[in-house]
C-alpha cells in the first residue's frame, strides 16, 4: 500500500514539472482552487488572491515576507475570517467577483471552521493551541473525528463510546510515539516546551486523517534539530497521500521540501514555481529585498540627493 | 459552654438545610458553566428565580408536581437558549454582561407590580400556595424523626422528606456531572475552556457545545431555584445579585472544575457563616457589636473571604494547583 501511495506522491511531484511558472497558474489536480479572496483591514488590503490553486498530494509553501498576507489568506480560506469580497445577501460584490473557493470539489465559502475541519482540511495555527490544561492524550484524543461519546446523550453511556475511544487512543500513541511524545502522554501539555507543543499540535491535527493539512509556520521557534525532525515529519506525511499547505517565511527553510512555492507579498501572490527556480524569480527578490538590495548602504554617497537612482544608470 | 454548643448545632443544621441542597445544585450548574466550559455566567441566580417562577406559578395554575417540575426545566431551557444564542459567538466577558443584566431583567419582570396577580410582585408567593403537590408525595407517616442531635417534622414545610429528596438530587447532580466530564463530550468541552479556536480547528462544532452546556448548567441552577423556594417562598430580591456571589463564592471554596468542589463548598460555607456570626456574637459584647450587626458582620466576611480564597488558594479546597500553574 505503502508502495502505492509513494508512487502517487512522485506523479503529483512530476505533474507539476508541466505548470506554467506563472501567479494563478492551473495545476492538474487540484485540491484546492481559490478565486477572488480579498480582505480588508479598513483601508489596508491585506489579501488580494484572483486565483490560486494547489496541487494535490504535494508540499506547497506560501512564503513572503512579514506582512505579505500569509496567515491572514490561512484563517480567510479555514473559515476563521470571513473575506471582504463575500458573496452577501444584499449589495456585496457581483457573482463571477465575489470569493470562491473549493476544497475537493467541495464548494467552501462561507462555511463555518469547524465544518471546513470536517471536510478534511485540518490547519494548525501560527501561535500555538496547546490546551495548556489538558493531558497530552487528551489534546490528541479531542482531534479524532466522529466520536460517537461527543453527543450529549451517549456521553453518560460508556459502552456506547468505549470501543471507538479504545481505537483512538491506540491511534494516539502511535502518532505519539512518531513525534516522540509519547513519554509525556500523562503530563498537562501546558507543561510542554514550546518546540514539542508544535509537534503536539501537528500530531493531534493528524488524529483526524486530514485530506490536507495546513501549518501556519511550523518552524517559528523550534531549534535547528527539531526542525530537521519536523521537516522530515512533514516529508513523510505527503509520502503517506497527504497535501500539505504550509506558510513559512524564511526561503532556505523550504528550500529542501517544498515542491511548489507561492510567493505573496503585500497580499497578492507575485509568483510561484519549484523552490530553486522561484527564487530567482525577480518579483520574488524584490519583494524581500527590495529594489535596491545590491546598493551597499554602507556608501556615504548614498546620502546625497538622487544617489538611490544612480547605480541603475551607471549599470545602463 | 452552651452557647458554643448551640454554635456547633446551627452549624450541622445549617449544612443540612434544603436551601443548602438547593444552593449546591446551582453551584453545580455554575460549575458546568465556569468550571468546566469557561463561560462566565454572572446570573446563576436569575436561573434559580425562573425556575422558582416556573414550578411555582405552574403549580398555582393547576398543574400537577411532575408537569410543574417540567416548566422548571423548560424555563430554564429557553432562558438558557434566550442568553446563549446572541452571546455564544462573542468573546466570554459579553456573556458574563449579559447573564448579569438578564438576572436583573427577571428580577424586575418578577417583582413589576403589573404582574402581581402571577408573580405576587414584590411580595412574591408565600409557600403554601405550590409546597402541597410536593409534600403529598411523601411516602412517611405524619409526626416527627429524631435522627443523631437533629429533630424535624417527617414532611413538613422544612422537614426530612424535602431534606432527602434535596440532598439525593445533589448526589444525582453531581453523578451526572461526572459521567459526563469523563466522556469525549467532557472533552471538548474542557477544551472548549482552554481555546476555543484550537477545538474549532479539530472540526468541532464549539457553538452547539457551548449552548448545551449552557441548558444544562441553566437547568441545574432551575431546580436549585425550585428546590430553593420549596421550604421557603419566592422572594424575587431574596435570588438577586447577591444570590449569585454567594453561589460563586461557595463554588470556588469547593474547588471549581472537580465534581464534589461546588457541594463541599456550599456545605462549608453556610456552616462557616454561622461560625462567624456564633463566635463573634460569644466574643464580643453587645455594646460593640449586637446580635444583628454580628449577621451583618458575617456577611462581610463573605465578601473578605472570597478576596483571600481567590488571591491564596484560587482552586480552592478540592482543586488541584497543578492545573492553574499554566492558566495564562
Amino acid at each position: 500500500m505503502s508502495n502505492a501511495t509513494k508512487k502517487t506522491a512522485t506523479e503529483a511531484r512530476a505533474e507539476l514539472k508541466t505548470v506554467k511558472q506563472t501567479p494563478g497558474a492551473s495545476k492538474p489536480d487540484a485540491i484546492l482552487v481559490v478565486d477572488n479572496v480579498v480582505r480588508d483591514f479598513g483601508g489596508n488590503r491585506a489579501v488580494d488572491v484572483d486565483h490560486l490553486e494547489v496541487q494535490r498530494g504535494v508540499i506547497t509553501a506560501l512564503i513572503g515576507p512579514n506582512g505579505a498576507g500569509k496567515t491572514t489568506f490561512f484563517n480567510l480560506i479555514t473559515g476563521f475570517d470571513q473575506p471582504s469580497s463575500a458573496k452577501k445577501m444584499f449589495g456585496g460584490p457581483s457573482a463571477d467577483k465575489a470569493a470562491k473557493w473549493s476544497f475537493n470539489g467541495k464548494l467552501l465559502g462561507n462555511t463555518a471552521a469547524a465544518s471546513v475541519a470536517k471536510s478534511g482540511m485540518v490547519r494548525t495555527f501560527q501561535l500555538t493551541k496547546a490546551l495548556s490544561r489538558l493531558t497530552v492524550m487528551q489534546n490528541m484524543l479531542l482531534g479524532a473525528k466522529d466520536q460517537r461519546g461527543e453527543s450529549f446523550l451517549a456521553a453518560f453511556v460508556k459502552p456506547l463510546w468505549a470501543a471507538q475511544e479504545k481505537a483512538n487512543i491506540a491511534k494516539a500513541e502511535d502518532l505519539l510515539k512518531r513525534f516522540k511524545l509519547y513519554e509525556k502522554k500523562e503530563d498537562l501539555a501546558g507543561s510542554l516546551s514550546g518546540g514539542q507543543k508544535k509537534l503536539l499540535e501537528m500530531a493531534r491535527a493528524l488524529m483526524s486523517d486530514p485530506v490536507m493539512i495546513m501549518l501556519d509556520e511550523p518552524m517559528a521557534g523550534v531549534n535547528p534539530a527539531l526542525t530537521q525532525s519536523l521537516l522530515g515529519h512533514i516529508q513523510s506525511l505527503r509520502d503517506e497521500g497527504t497535501t500539505v499547505l504550509f506558510v513559512e517565511h524564511d526561503m532556505h527553510m523550504v528550500r529542501h521540501i517544498s515542491d511548489w512555492v507561492v510567493v505573496m507579498a503585500e497580499g497578492r501572490v507575485v509568483a510561484e514555481g519549484p523552490a530553486d527556480t522561484v527564487m530567482s524569480d525577480q518579483a520574488v527578490i524584490d519583494a524581500y529585498l527590495g529594489a535596491h538590495h545590491d546598493t551597499d548602504l554602507g556608501d556615504d554617497a548614498l546620502l546625497e540627493e538622487g544617489a538611490m537612482d544612480a547605480p541603475k544608470k551607471e549599470k545602463k | 459552654m452552651d452557647m458554643w454548643i448551640k454554635v456547633l448545632y446551627d452549624m450541622s443544621a445549617n449544612m443540612i438545610l434544603p436551601t443548602t441542597a438547593a444552593f449546591a445544585i446551582a453551584a453545580i450548574g455554575l460549575n458546568v458553566h465556569f468550571g468546566f466550559t469557561g463561560l462566565l455566567n454572572m446570573g446563576q441566580a436569575g436561573f434559580m428565580l425562573i425556575g422558582a417562577y416556573g414550578f411555582s406559578v405552574a403549580t398555582i395554575a393547576g398543574l400537577p408536581f411532575w408537569a410543574a417540575t417540567l416548566v422548571t426545566i423548560a424555563a430554564g431551557t429557553i432562558f438558557a437558549l434566550l442568553l446563549g444564542i446572541p452571546t455564544l459567538k462573542l468573546r466570554g466577558d459579553y456573556l458574563a454582561i449579559v447573564t448579569i443584566a438578564a438576572a436583573e431583567i427577571v428580577r424586575m419582570i418578577g417583582r413589576a407590580s403589573v404582574l402581581n396577580s402571577v408573580t405576587g410582585g414584590s411580595n412574591g408567593l408565600p409557600g403554601e400556595t405550590y409546597r402541597n403537590t410536593f409534600s403529598a408525595l411523601s411516602p412517611f407517616p405524619d409526626g416527627k424523626t429524631a435522627f443523631l442531635w437533629f429533630d424535624f417534622d417527617n414532611t413538613g414545610v422544612n422537614g426530612w422528606f424535602i431534606r432527602i429528596v434535596a440532598w439525593s438530587l445533589v448526589v444525582i447532580f453531581a453523578v451526572l456531572v461526572w459521567l459526563l466530564m469523563r466522556s469525549p463530550w467532557g472533552r471538548v468541552i474542557k477544551g472548549i475552556r482552554e481555546d476555543e479556536d484550537a477545538v474549532r480547528s479539530l472540526g468541532k462544532n464549539v457553538f452547539a457545545f457551548k449552548m448545551q452546556a449552557l441548558i444544562i448548567g441553566g437547568v441545574l441552577g432551575a431546580i436549585g431555584g425550585m428546590f430553593y423556594v420549596l421550604p421557603t417562598s419566592v422572594q424575587p430580591d431574596a435570588l438577586g445579585r447577591n444570590m449569585t456571589f454567594l453561589i460563586w463564592t461557595a463554588m470556588l471554596l469547593g474547588g471549581a472544575a472537580t465534581i464534589w468542589g461546588p457541594v463541599l463548598g456550599s456545605a462549608l460555607f453556610f456552616a462557616l457563616r454561622i461560625f462567624i456570626q456564633g463566635t463573634v456574637d460569644i466574643l464580643i459584647p453587645d455594646a460593640i457589636l449586637n446580635t444583628q450587626q454580628t449577621e451583618q458582620f458575617s456577611w462581610i466576611m463573605v465578601g473578605v473571604a472570597l478576596m483571600l480564597l481567590v488571591i491564596f488558594r484560587p482552586q480552592g479546597i478540592l482543586g488541584d494547583k497543578k492545573e492553574l500553574n499554566f492558566n495564562v
